[in-house]
């Protein structure tokens, strides 16, 4: 990569704490990744007085409001129940409303930067709109025809499981972490832990009628993942991803397609496999052009549209994203070290 | 760089039918049901698709399924509203809200919402304050995600245009057909993301933006509520009602100061918190109005009672606890407490469900076992929450007509908490969730069926739009002047000293004064940077909105001069049924820009909703 030859430029903030403010408790430190495409990214630094109980998102905060308005965050709840301010804190994809400064070493700056998955719109806020896209390619969810809804009946423990999965705020910090997707590991398309999630919950739900299993297998690419559990760890509404959706749904699919047994009977049966909703996708030849894509929807004239064939290959990070000064601890890992 | 006018015809331009504006609960049914009656859909949204407020809503939403109590009928949840808004509500919003939001839950779980079941299997529901019977259908603490979740995958299924990230600045209103008057026949805004203007062409808008908590210093709400429905709707001459109704919910966070104000939802006390004060006292036993005190618990032991029933999903004979009194009751009542000197270290008063089962508590109430756990260092299965109230709904919006959501200006359209007259003086909660689903999909069915009958494409006008565009760039162009950071500062602070719980005159004249200074120092605003995610540049626009709502509030809290509901006057702290009831405030703006506020009537009862308030009208 490139990018691990760029260099770190750290710059003074303009709002360095005055020791007054700060006075009684020690300042947190905070080098904030600053940049937008085709300039050259580098790091401030801002002095910030801590209040107890204080999260980063707050420090971000203080840091809009002294001296750097034009800091970009992207946030809505600061409660931890909308995922929106998902950012790397020290290398770790965490949501910044939950992040307590009190969690680190105050001799030492605290490093926050945006998700590095996702092409960068500017400074701590990156391009998530390839997850939209995803998520229109799943098959919705299918209730029985010839039951009426006046006798469904579920009993609590048969939709708890469910329940973890809808738990999801779509913070995405687990399709941030999966190397899969980080390192763009793969020449097919992979829906990412995320949208296993989704689909479990869909395929669990106890009266819905679709089939994803060849979904599963031949688009959203299930087998690429290989059982990290990077994901799980990351998950800040803490689902068991890859334990209770993302195994479960790599049984279904490898009972349906990989069993001997299911083999021949399919083939005594003749039963056609079921229709595909959607198709392989071909492999986006050019990354979307960041300014373009972080419209929201990816291309300029059809956001958002259901109609979507194919899931699209996440955009690779290209020419037009600043270069990323790299730390140290993480040079040749796959994953976003622990430190 | 200043838009030419020959630049104009390069803006961005996303004609539709029906455009709706904001992504949350209301906005999203109002699409569906716009574009399930056959008209084109755009859906703007500040934030990412499935981020809006909605999903803060934790306890429920209420409708009369009776699947807990079968008692429980739309005549029954008709009368809470009525009464718990002190009977200022819009009857015919209260009658047809009760009758329909049983089918708009139920319709969720037929988009796939996996509600919390009853024993027998079907949709749980839980008590709340104000709720004669155990109303609300809920999943845990986390409803509202429940909710937006499934209208999002439901938007996503049926191919609506979700348009993310964009700011709308400005109605633009046109000549329309003769005797219409200038309606709304579009929007202009531009992409957060990367400064771009853009336009909406629309034969028919609706405002579903939510509400205004950002006037104040202590909110439960997010960035995004900056009341820019209400400024837009009032912007260009639409009514709005009811200003002064601003509601303050009992239990915020009140440590650490990073989350002050952040909501600590009713479904605890519905769950069986006690409030109690610094000296353990169990204060909510002096503050129930006498007039309803029979309708509560007579002692801790009938309180227990009804709690150790309602966690066995059971039927009791026992009454309610005192805690669970209406929204405006209990936030009075905590305010006093702290101010009279009684409060928790941190300016609060204790709320306690930790007498409960532990793993129960986890099991009911999981964000906020978390929320506590990992924000405040407070295992609320072990010892008590500190709580104070907190700036969470707006109670006042665009006078719309209940059946379809028009307002007062032809082409435009609101639904949801932007919208006024569904919850009078006071909303009981779990009405806000249940608000969402009922008006919106009427809304979205309004302004499709306003869409079929408007055959012309609308034209924006060129002069509207350039004057938009300039207005949008100015603030990056003037290089130095006043700093947005600073006057919302100063707003959220008069806001929150002088327009808060408790109001008097003196008060709110100074309020005026003070808003009028920050009017003035609006237009010299200027921001560093760019274009691209900019958020002080963002913050002008939604603080330009949040001025003018402030004013609204104040205004309107001025003219009423007694107390009702959410509106506490202490010169005035009566309840004046001869001089106020039924009457409504109204705030327009006038020819010259400044702000008209006058009364109207409420709607009138028909007999047979009036029977069902018995005696309490």
């Amino acid at each position: 990569m490139s990018e691990s030859t760029a260099i770190i430029e750290v710059r003074p903030g303009a709002a360095a704490a005055p020791a007054t403010e700060a006075a009684g408790a020690t300042p947190a430190r905070l080098r904030v990744f600053r940049g937008e495409p085709g300039s050259q990214a580098h790091y401030d630094e801002f002095d910030v007085p801590v209040e107890e109980g204080m999260v980063v998102l707050d420090a971000l905060h203080w840091i809009q409001a002294n001296g750097a308005p034009d800091l970009a965050v992207r946030w809505n709840c600061k409660a931890a129940k909308c995922g929106s301010c998902g950012a790397e804190v020290n290398g770790k994809p965490r949501l910044t409303c939950k992040t307590r400064l009190s969690d680190f070493d105050p001799a030492e700056p605290i490093v926050v930067e945006p998700m590095r998955t996702f092409p960068l719109i500017r400074d701590l806020v990156t391009d998530v709109s390839w997850n939209y896209a995803v998520n229109r390619s799943l098959e919705p969810f299918t209730p029985p025809a010839d039951v009426p809804q006046s006798d469904w009946r579920w009993q609590q423990e048969d939709i708890e499981r469910v329940q973890e999965f809808r738990k999801c705020i779509e913070c995405f910090l687990c399709q941030d972490v999966c190397h899969v997707l980080r390192n763009h590991e793969t020449d097919k398309p992979f829906m990412g832990p995320r949208f296993l999630v989704r689909t479990a919950g869909l395929e669990m739900h106890p009266i819905d009628q679709a089939d994803r299993r060849r979904y599963l297998k031949d688009v959203g690419g299930v087998g690429y993942c290989n059982i990290t559990k990077c994901c799980t760890e990351v998950c800040p509404e803490h689902i068991k991803i890859t334990d209770n959706a993302i195994i479960p749904l790599k049984e279904r699919v490898a009972d349906e397609f990989y069993d001997p047994i299911q083999w021949v009977w399919r083939k005594v049966r003749g039963r056609p496999d079921a229709p595909l909703r959607t198709e392989l996708p071909m492999l986006p030849s050019a990354p979307a052009a960041p300014v373009a894509a972080a419209r929201g929807d990816g291309e300029s004239a059809a956001p958002m549209a259901a109609a979507e064939p194919a899931l699209p290959t996440p955009p690779k990070r290209a020419s037009t994203r600043p270069k990323r000064p790299r730390r140290r601890s993480d040079a040749g890992d796959e994953t976003p070290s622990e430190g | 760089m200043a838009l030419a006018p020959e630049a104009l015809d390069q803006i961005e331009s996303h004609p539709v039918d029906v455009l709706v504006i904001g992504a949350g609960g209301a906005g999203i049914r109002a699409a569906i049901e716009a574009k399930a009656a056959g008209a084109s859909v755009g859906l703007v949204c500040k934030s990412l698709f499935g981020k809006a407020h909605t999903v803060m809503a934790e306890g429920g939403v209420a409708a009369a399924l009776g699947h807990v109590d079968p008692e429980d009928k739309w005549q029954t949840h008709f009368r809470d509203t009525m009464v718990g808004g002190k009977l200022l509500n819009n009857p015919r919003m209260a009658e047809l809200h009760a009758q329909e939001s049983p089918d708009r839950v139920q319709e969720l779980e037929a988009w796939g919402a996996v509600f919390d079941r009853t024993r027998d299997g079907r949709i749980l529901q839980r008590p709340f304050g104000g709720h004669s019977h155990p109303r609300l259908a809920h999943v845990g603490d986390r409803t509202g995600l429940e909710m937006i979740r499934t209208l999002q995958d439901r938007a996503v299924a049926l191919g609506i245009d979700v348009y993310m990230e964009c700011t709308i600045t400005r109605l633009i209103t046109g000549g329309g057909a003769a005797g219409a008057g200038r309606g709304v026949v579009g929007a202009f805004g531009y992409w957060r993301t990367t400064g771009a203007p853009v336009t909406f062409p629309a034969k028919a808008v609706v405002l579903a933006t939510g509400g205004i908590g950002k006037a104040y210093t202590v909110t439960s709400n997010s960035w995004e509520y900056s009341g820019d429905g209400h400024a837009l709707a009032y912007s260009v001459g639409a009514d709005l009602i009811d200003m002064e109704f601003v509601q303050f919910h009992p239990t915020g966070m009140v440590w650490p100061p990073g989350v002050r104000g952040l909501l600590v939802t009713e479904a605890v006390r519905g769950e069986g918190g006690i409030l109690r004060n610094k000296d353990g006292k169990r204060f909510m036993w002096d503050y129930l109005p006498e007039d309803r005190r029979g309708e509560y618990a007579a002692t801790d032991e009938e309180a227990a009672k009804w709690v150790t029933a309602q966690s066995q999903g059971r039927v009791t004979d026992a009454r309610r606890p005192p805690e669970l009194s209406t929204r405006d009751n209990v936030s009075r009542a905590i305010y006093t407490e702290v101010r009279e000197g009684r409060g928790s270290p941190h300016g609060g008063v204790f709320l306690d469900i930790s007498y409960l089962p532990a793993e129960h508590v986890r099991r009911k109430l999981p964000s906020m076992y978390d929320q506590f756990k990992e924000l405040a260092d407070v295992d609320i299965t072990k010892g008590p929450m500190e709580v104070g109230p907190t700036t969470h709904y707006v109670m006042g919006g665009v006078r719309v007509d209940a059946e379809t959501g028009a307002s007062t200006v032809a082409g435009l359209f609101a639904a949801g908490e932007v919208a006024g007259g569904m919850h009078g003086a006071n909303r009981l909660g779990g009405n806000s969730l249940s608000d969402l689903l009922v008006f919106g999909a009427r809304t979205g069915a309004g302004a499709a069926a306003h869409a079929a009958r408007t055959a012309a494409q609308p034209y924006l006008d060129p002069v509207q739009v350039r004057d938009a565009a300039r207005e949008l760039a100015a603030p990056l162009e003037r290089g130095s002047g006043e700093d947005p950071y600073a006057i919302q500062h100063d707003l959220q602070d008069a806001m929150q000293r002088l327009v808060g719980i408790f109001r008097i005159e003196r008060d709110l004249q100074d309020a005026i004064a003070e808003l009028a200074k920050l009017k003035a120092r609006w237009p010299g605003v200027a921001v560093a940077g760019g274009r691209i995610f900019n958020p002080g540049w963002n913050l002008v626009f939604e603080l330009r909105n949040l001025l003018v709502v402030s004013e609204a509030i104040t205004r309107s809290a001025l003219q009423r001069t007694e107390s009702r509901g959410a509106h506490s006057r202490i010169d005035h702290p009566e309840t004046d049924q001869a001089g106020w009831g039924g009457r409504n405030s109204v705030v327009r703006r006038r020819g010259d820009g400044t702000m008209e506020v006058t009364t109207t009537s409420l709607p009138d009862m028909p007999d047979e909703l009036r029977l069902l308030l018995g005696g309490a009208h």
